[in-house]
């Protein structure tokens, strides 16, 4: 119990400071969102009275603190960009909410796929004494390792969605209208994703396993009369898997981060793409909470990932 | 150091553009592929309407039977800035709500006016009293007709008369708004100006409905509202009791947000989307294959502003020496394939009865040696260093800017490249005015004022510190004119004082290429910025 206000403690604390550091930084930045929403053909008149809207009269200190203040309160602000009508603004929590599935969904499916395709793969590797098998399962990883995920996307959709029409590029359904179909389409974007992070993970799996097969209890268990698979299974694997849970929790918050520039290349509504317009837009209260989520995602993983290693290994309390 | 014209940037586009042409020549060639998938609602709808479009959607090569129903996709590149149409500024919104709202009049293809929710108007012969007559069997998406109210109720909001601010500027100059019976309304104005007629093409809404347009907006144009999606886009339905008969064609269209250039030119690779204007001339050439690309002049002034306020840009020999030493044909032909119109001054050639050519003024190939003598003159024989800021989202700009960079090394002028966002260029050079020099287009409307006026020294809009009082004199006159021949000829003048005293360098009016699906046909090119979806249909 401590143990996890003492995580909460520290999550807070997190939170707190990297929201300061954002808020900070879109006070340094050239560009201003009064401009920005107007453009080129507003009067003085309405963007007097616009900025006066936004609170922007107010010097910062003051304008942070309202914002924590309404955070707190479970309060996130509205959007500067967006507006649900005339006078009333988009709540940001009703912007977000809206687009957050997708990337959960791309980053659910991504993360199946790593975990799915690797573990196996890995095992595989690991147990294979063949050196044909060795060497090109090591090119192979190596080289989908080296290939950065947005030009993954590109390939992607040049090769599957232009050449060989499996998808259309581009092409979305709401997840509201059509969930089977919104999956579909989420398919070839979370193999842009996951294909680096399998090859790291299978690789990472196998060293690690190689690394457990030279202990002293495998050749214990051998002695004591197990089979080859239950020795796999039962006790390398187990072990070997201990790393690679951290690793994996690492790859969650890189796929958070991948998927912005993946949602970017296929044209995905998600938050990435929200990220990336509001911060050119200088949405502020978008960013803020959208970074905060981000953030949260990240140590909450990192969280699960402690949680793991207890059932994992009991060992541990 | 020598800056390297084809950059990392350059490389980068270019092996792109050859993974696309081997996708082109690769990808099945016929595209029947799955098509949008619902050709569910074509109703065969009989001759007697068919017969009379055609007749207005002139061009078309056939008049074959099923023109009516389908869907289709049009991709933009910004998303909306506001549903209400009064409170709409971006331009890339207004060319969409053209589609969901009329005016009293709108403009037609050729840049005229035409009757909208009114179907005819007089103006008195002091030009300060304007009577419109409505149309009859008008109606709004909700399904009542337009009275008289409606209509001074939206001319009210407008112009300022309802809550004491202006939504559209040039409408405050409304004094009363009366219904003399009610197909009639009469509008009184403080000051005569002819060119207020076009702005009547302000979007009249049901009395009352301000609050309510941005969230549900209701209008009498050809489509109606369905649904918005920030960061998605906006989805339009047929208007079933439109009142021009036989339109619209379509059942549905999505204006789909594509996000920058190289994910449209993937999504027109793929096929999803039917109609894509605002092309750029590589995207162009990569997808000739599968869409017919088509280029119509534009109202837009593309130029390299200047700021007649910073050193040594102050100098009127230094702004003409600039102006001398551009190449505009390399540019038009770098930039846009050859397919713009040069200028010389703040006027698109679109506007047929107020431009005038002045292209002999610094000619339209580079004169290195005029140019040099005039900076010889001016003190800065050895030259002087420039930053010219570009929104970098904007290729055609920056590309632009990469071309004059090199022309301008010819006479010595040792300028650079300032890339930024766009919040940061309005911040910086719109409205703080603090740059040497930067590459834009601002857009007209139909009116000749709309960009001359910006001009004047004291204008709020004037942020290259144009500073002429001959100008301002004369623009007086411009606006008081009330016989247009005398009216065009002020405005000739207007764009003879700015280019001789190179208020900035001028450059071209750009096409505007877009692609069409090979799928559709009927759709009309705008002088203006609009996108008329009505007469566009489905062909197969």
């Amino acid at each position: 119990m401590k143990y996890v206000g003492k995580k909460i403690g520290t999550l807070i604390m997190t939170l707190f400071l990297v929201s300061a550091a954002a808020f900070l930084a879109f006070e340094i930045i050239p560009g201003d969102v009064v401009a920005s929403i107007l453009g080129t053909e507003a009067t003085p008149e309405r963007e007097a009275q616009l900025r006066e809207e936004l609170g922007f009269n107010d010097p910062p200190i003051v304008r942070y603190g309202k914002w924590v203040a309404g955070v707190f309160q479970g309060d996130f602000g509205v959007s500067y960009r967006y507006s649900k009508n005339m006078n009333e603004m988009m709540p940001v929590a009703e912007l977000i909410g809206d687009k957050l599935p997708v990337t959960l969904w791309l980053a659910a499916i991504s993360l199946v796929l790593i975990v799915l395709v690797s573990i196996p793969l890995g095992v595989l590797w690991a147990k294979s004494g063949n050196h044909l098998l060795d060497a090109a399962l090591g090119v192979i990883t190596q080289a989908s390792m080296a290939v950065p995920s947005f030009f993954l996307g590109i390939l992607v959709t040049w090769l599957f969605g232009i050449m060989f029409r499996f998808f259309r590029p581009g092409g979305y359904v709401s997840y509201q209208d059509n969930f089977p179909g919104f999956l579909g389409y989420l398919l070839f974007p979370a193999i842009s994703i996951a294909l680096p992070k399998v090859a790291m993970t299978a690789r990472f799996l196998r060293n690690s396993m190689l690394t457990e097969l030279d202990s002293d209890y495998v050749r214990t268990a051998y002695s004591k009369g197990c089979t080859k698979e239950r020795v796999m299974y039962g006790h390398v694997l187990r072990n070997a898997m201990m790393p690679v849970v951290t690793f994996l929790g690492m790859i969650v918050a890189e796929i958070v981060a991948g998927s912005i520039v993946v949602e970017q290349v296929f044209g995905l509504p998600g938050i990435g793409r929200l990220l990336i317009s509001s911060i050119s837009t200088r949405d502020f209260p978008v960013v803020e909470i959208l970074i905060l989520y981000i953030t949260f995602v990240v140590i909450f993983v990192y969280f699960l990932v402690d949680i793991l290693y207890k059932v994992i290994d009991p060992r541990i309390s | 150091m020598k800056t390297c014209f084809h950059g990392k940037k350059k490389l980068c586009s270019l092996l792109f553009t050859a993974l696309l042409v081997m996708a082109v020549l690769g990808g099945c060639a016929d595209g029947t592929g799955e098509s949008s998938g619902d050709n569910s609602s074509k109703e065969s709808v009989t001759d007697s309407q068919g017969t009379a479009s055609t007749q207005e959607s002139t061009q078309e090569q056939e008049a074959s039977g099923d023109m009516y129903g389908g869907s289709i996709v049009v991709g933009i590149q910004q998303d909306i800035d506001s549903l209400d149409p009064h409170k709409a500024t971006a331009a890339g919104t207004k060319e969409i709500l053209f589609n969901i709202f009329e005016g009293l009049v709108k403009p037609d293809e050729n840049g005229h006016l035409i009757g909208a929710v009114a179907s005819d108007y007089t103006i008195s012969e002091d030009g300060l009293v304007y009577t419109f007559t409505l149309r009859d069997g008008v109606k709004f998406h909700n399904g009542n007709a337009v009275t008289a109210e409606d209509v001074k109720y939206s001319l009210e909001r407008v112009s300022g008369l309802l809550d004491g601010t202006p939504l559209i500027s040039t409408m405050s100059v409304i004094t009363a708004v009366d219904i003399l019976d009610e197909k009639t309304v009469q509008v009184t104005v403080g000051s005569a100006n002819t060119e207020l007629i076009y702005s009547f093409v302000a979007a009249v809404i049901p009395a009352g409905s301000g609050e309510e347009e941005g969230a549900d907006p209701v209008g009498t144009g050809p489509f109606s509202y369905v649904s918005y999606k920030p960061q998605e886009g906006i989805v339009l339905a047929k208007n079933p009791e439109y009142w021009q008969e036989g339109l619209p064609h379509v059942d549905q269209v999505e204006f789909k947000i594509v996000g920058d250039g190289d994910t449209a030119l993937m999504e027109l690779q793929g096929g999803t989307i039917d109609i894509y204007p605002y092309l750029t001339n590589s995207q162009a050439q990569v997808i000739q294959d599968n869409y017919q690309v088509t280029s119509a002049p534009t109202t837009m002034v593309q130029a390299l502003f200047l700021n007649n306020a910073a050193a040594p840009l102050d100098d009127v020999r230094v702004r003409q020496a600039i102006c001398y030493a551009l190449d505009k044909e390399e540019i038009n032909e770098f930039v846009g394939g050859g397919t713009g119109s040069l200028i010389s001054s703040c006027m698109p050639p679109t506007l047929k009865d107020y431009y005038t050519d002045l292209n002999d003024t610094y000619g339209i190939t580079a004169n290195v040696e005029k140019a040099k003598e005039l900076l010889t003159d001016a003190g800065y024989a050895d030259g002087f260093d420039m930053e010219i800021a570009i929104v970098s989202d904007y290729e055609f700009h920056m590309q632009t800017g990469e071309v004059i960079v090199e022309q301008l090394k010819k006479v010595g002028i040792n300028a650079t490249i300032q890339g930024m966002e766009n919040s940061e260029w309005l911040e910086k050079v719109y409205n703080g005015r603090e740059f040497d020099a930067t590459i834009t287009c601002l857009t007209s409307d139909m009116t000749p004022g709309y960009l001359m006026n910006r001009f004047q020294t004291a204008s709020g809009k004037n942020f290259i510190n144009f500073a002429s009082p001959e100008y301002d004199e004369v623009y007086q006159k411009a606006q008081a004119a009330i016989d247009l021949t005398e009216k065009a000829e002020y405005y000739k003048q207007l764009q003879k004082i700015l280019c001789d005293q190179a208020g900035s360098a001028f450059i071209q009016t750009p096409a505007d290429k877009t692609a069409l699906s090979n799928r559709i046909a009927g759709y009309k090119f705008y002088p203006v910025y609009v996108q008329d979806i009505s007469t566009v249909y489905i062909v197969e």
